[in-house]
């Protein structure tokens, strides 16, 4: 048994973060979160050269064809530079659910264009008045047409293809199509754009049914849990460099047990999300009994965790910590708009205690 | 990364299970409950067979007497002895913590005249460290030994010693020099328990059980020899012993937390709250549902800090980031049971109410402790802190 990275990984993590580091700095992320889809054109392009795009994907569809726990390490990497854009709403979310929904056809003409780095697509679940549980779905299509709202879709203006999951089956429609209505919606992280998607009457195109949504859905929530645990990693790194060259007293501030202890705790829960995220990514992979199980851990941990350390990176800082000048309130704000999507805390306790508590025995979890 | 078993990790199990199955004693349940004075001869008994088969400390070098067992065949040695509720081994601190040491420090006469007798439980060890007037600040121990005609003379108290009460040898931290700075005069001693001088004095803690002694050092004579390292680099010594008691425990306790969240969540479904069966009482299951996570978490920061290890062949502050998640943890999950019993939580042993025969208030009582022993949670955290993170040191 080994529970740490190959060269590979290892590389992939390595070469990633120079990778985002070069391309994307948070000078870069700044300018990006002032534009109306904090979408640029030239680093999509450079990032889909790096076979991102097509990362978990077969390699006849232009993918590259890693698994599950090699997607984990690009994500905390992309959590990292906070990457603005819509590489989790396509890649991860539309990427991932047509992999695992659309037949062969439908794979050459949707999941190739966006390994290729050719489309953007999103996927549209919430609905008002919902949750992130499938069972407060309510729109259904009728005769193959869609009718509703859907409510914070990532990327939806900059997104080709709308894949909107119905009570009835997983469609795909054209986003360019009469009878949708894409409108932002302002949330606090500005760096990933959310948006309202209105739809009246429009065709769209099955892509399959719904009982096939959990794996793809446990590898979105495992990525975004990934993606929390690089801003954690990235709050942490700020934050120590910050207490060992800020002086009061006549010391640095990292001399403080105070202040010290808030940086182990840090620690702590950044390694133990990680540790969570990558268990979950390996029993996604390997389709272990108790994935779900594990991707519902993962979650509920980082979605606290990524609050708390925040928190304590922001305290650590004082009065620096709250200008609009210091980064650390990017990674604050994503960590909240991550914290709900897919299901918070207390929805992946919920879902952990049906899966441990009610079930007769481990076996009988469903991935 | 690969979290299957390796064919030399899997044979590995499959040869102590078979063993196990074949020579654990049937009758523990009735020895478990018994105070620990009455079952001490029935745990050497079963050390004496572990150590016959070659099982007494899979972790030491195998000329020593062990098995050179990699972290995760440990892991999985002691997987396998809460899996068929083995009984513990008498000569706990000296398999986990003082042999390992006097095989990095000793001298090949020490080792000779030790360490097969640490393994057939023959002589059991406790450790003397911790004193009234020297905790977390351990290095400012004040017990000195003076060198008087080539002997060290011993004179001073220790405190919260484990198995004081039964233990014929113990490694005890000295002051041999105390004109340099306080890391610097320390020296570790081989002890004689029936040395002239010696006396055992049991501590009551808050539980009622006096599991740690006091011991009072009145000029004790110990032959030089008895030095394990070298004179006044004692510290390293007993820094070395400190991280294998932080490391040891995990794997241990993982399994206890494991099997006590699982009796939890069948309490629950027992239990009635509010008319329904508590497992159904929306805020409980959030909390039963975090304490099953954070235990998992537990075990998966073991498993990477094992990996870790592995591959830099050295421990470093793993140790203390296990000891304070889990410490922590404990009394989350106690305060947990206590949540879930009500009033009932709070009923000691003898009373006819009381669920599980008090293991819960027990509990409840004894993980208080965690944070404190074995290194405080600040002590840890101050580890992390300043060796992890490298921030400047706070003392």
């Amino acid at each position: 048994m080994q529970f740490g990275l190959n060269e590979s990984q290892e590389f992939l993590r390595d070469s990633a973060r120079k990778f985002f580091a070069g391309e994307c700095p948070i000078s870069e992320v700044r300018r990006l979160m002032e534009t109306d889809t904090a979408f640029d054109v030239t680093l999509w392009a450079k990032l889909v050269e790096q076979g991102y795009a097509g990362i978990i994907f077969p390699e006849e569809l232009g993918g590259v064809g890693l698994g599950i726990v090699e997607l984990v390490l690009l994500m905390e990497e992309t959590g990292r530079a906070l990457l603005p854009g819509p590489f989790f709403s396509t890649v991860v979310m539309a990427g991932s659910l047509l992999d695992a929904l659309a037949n062969k056809d439908q794979k050459k003409k949707y999941l190739a264009p966006i390994c290729q780095g050719d489309a953007r697509a999103t996927v549209a679940f919430f609905e008002p008045d919902g949750t992130w549980d499938f069972a407060d779905v309510h729109l259904t299509a009728i005769n193959g047409k869609l009718s509703g709202e859907k409510l914070f879709v990532p990327d939806a203006a900059v997104a080709d293809w709308i894949i909107v999951v119905a009570r009835n089956g997983v469609f795909l429609v054209d986003s360019k199509a009469a009878g949708i209505r894409v409108e932002p919606m302002y949330g606090m992280d500005l760096t990933r754009k959310l948006y309202s998607v209105r739809l009246d009457d429009v065709p769209g195109e099955k892509l399959g049914e719904t009982a096939a949504l959990p794996r793809p859905r446990g590898i979105a929530t495992v990525a975004l849990a990934a993606e929390m645990v690089g801003g954690m990693q990235r709050t942490l790194d700020i934050t120590v460099e910050y207490a060992k060259t800020r002086k009061q007293f006549g010391k640095p501030i990292g001399t403080f047990q105070a202040v010290q202890h808030q940086c182990a705790d840090m620690y702590l829960e950044t390694e133990s999300a990680r540790s969570a995220v990558y268990y979950a990514a390996w029993a996604l992979q390997h389709h272990a009994p108790d994935a779900a199980a594990a991707v519902s851990i993962a979650k509920l941990y980082a979605s606290d965790s990524s609050r708390t350390v925040g928190n304590r990176g922001i305290q650590v800082h004082g009065g620096m910590g709250f200008t609009w000048e210091n980064d650390l309130h990017l990674y604050y704000r994503r960590a909240k708009a991550s914290e709900t999507a897919f299901g918070d805390a207390t929805f992946h306790r919920e879902r952990l205690a049906r899966l441990t508590i009610d079930a007769e025995t481990a076996s009988a979890q469903k991935s | 990364m690969d979290l299957n078993l390796t064919p030399e990790e899997l044979a590995f199990r499959d040869e102590f299970r078979a063993w196990l199955q074949a020579n654990a004693p049937k009758d523990w349940a009735q020895w478990r409950e018994k105070p620990l004075e009455e079952s001490f001869p029935y745990l050497r008994a079963w050390q004496r067979k572990l150590h016959e088969g070659g099982w007494a400390a899979v972790s030491w070098p195998k000329e020593y007497g062990g098995r050179s067992a990699s972290l995760m065949q440990q892991a999985i040695f002691w997987e396998e002895m809460a899996r068929l509720e083995a009984p513990p081994m008498a000569n706990a601190l000296g398999l986990g913590l003082i042999g390992p040491t006097i095989i990095a420090y000793g001298t090949d006469a020490q080792k000779k005249r030790f360490i097969p007798k640490i393994l057939s439980a023959e002589e059991i060890w406790c450790q003397g460290f911790s004193e009234p007037n020297a905790g977390s600040d351990l290095a400012a121990l004040q017990t000195e030994a003076r060198l008087e005609d080539g002997q060290y003379v011993v004179n001073g108290q220790k405190v919260w010693t484990s198995y004081g009460w039964v233990g014929d040898w113990c490694e005890l931290v000295v002051r041999t020099d105390p004109n340099v700075p306080k890391h610097k005069g320390l020296t570790v001693l081989l002890i004689d328990m029936k040395s002239p001088g010696v006396e055992v004095r049991p501590l009551r803690q808050m539980t009622g059980e006096s599991e740690f002694n006091e011991i009072f050092f009145r000029d004790v004579h110990v032959p030089s020899e008895n030095v394990l390292g070298n004179v006044n680099d004692g510290w390293n010594v007993a820094v070395s012993t400190l991280m294998h008691e932080r490391g040891a425990y995990g794997t241990r306790l993982l399994l206890i937390f494991k099997r006590n969240t699982n009796r939890l969540i069948e309490l629950a479904r027992t239990i009635q709250c509010n008319g329904r069966p508590a497992s159904q009482d929306p805020i409980l299951r959030q909390k039963l549902a975090q304490c099953y996570a954070e235990v998992e978490i537990m075990r998966l920061n073991q498993l990477r800090a094992c990996s870790r290890i592995s591959a830099t062949g050295a421990p470093g502050p793993e140790g203390s980031i296990q000891k304070l998640f889990w410490s922590e943890l404990n009394q989350r999950l106690q305060q947990l049971a206590q949540e879930l019993l009500g009033p009932y939580g709070q009923l000691l042993a003898k009373d006819d109410h009381s669920i599980d025969k008090g293991f819960w208030s027990y509990g409840y009582l004894r993980s208080r402790g965690n944070t404190i022993e074995a290194g405080t949670s600040e002590v840890q955290r101050n580890i992390i802190g300043h060796f992890v993170l490298g921030l400047p040191r706070s003392y």
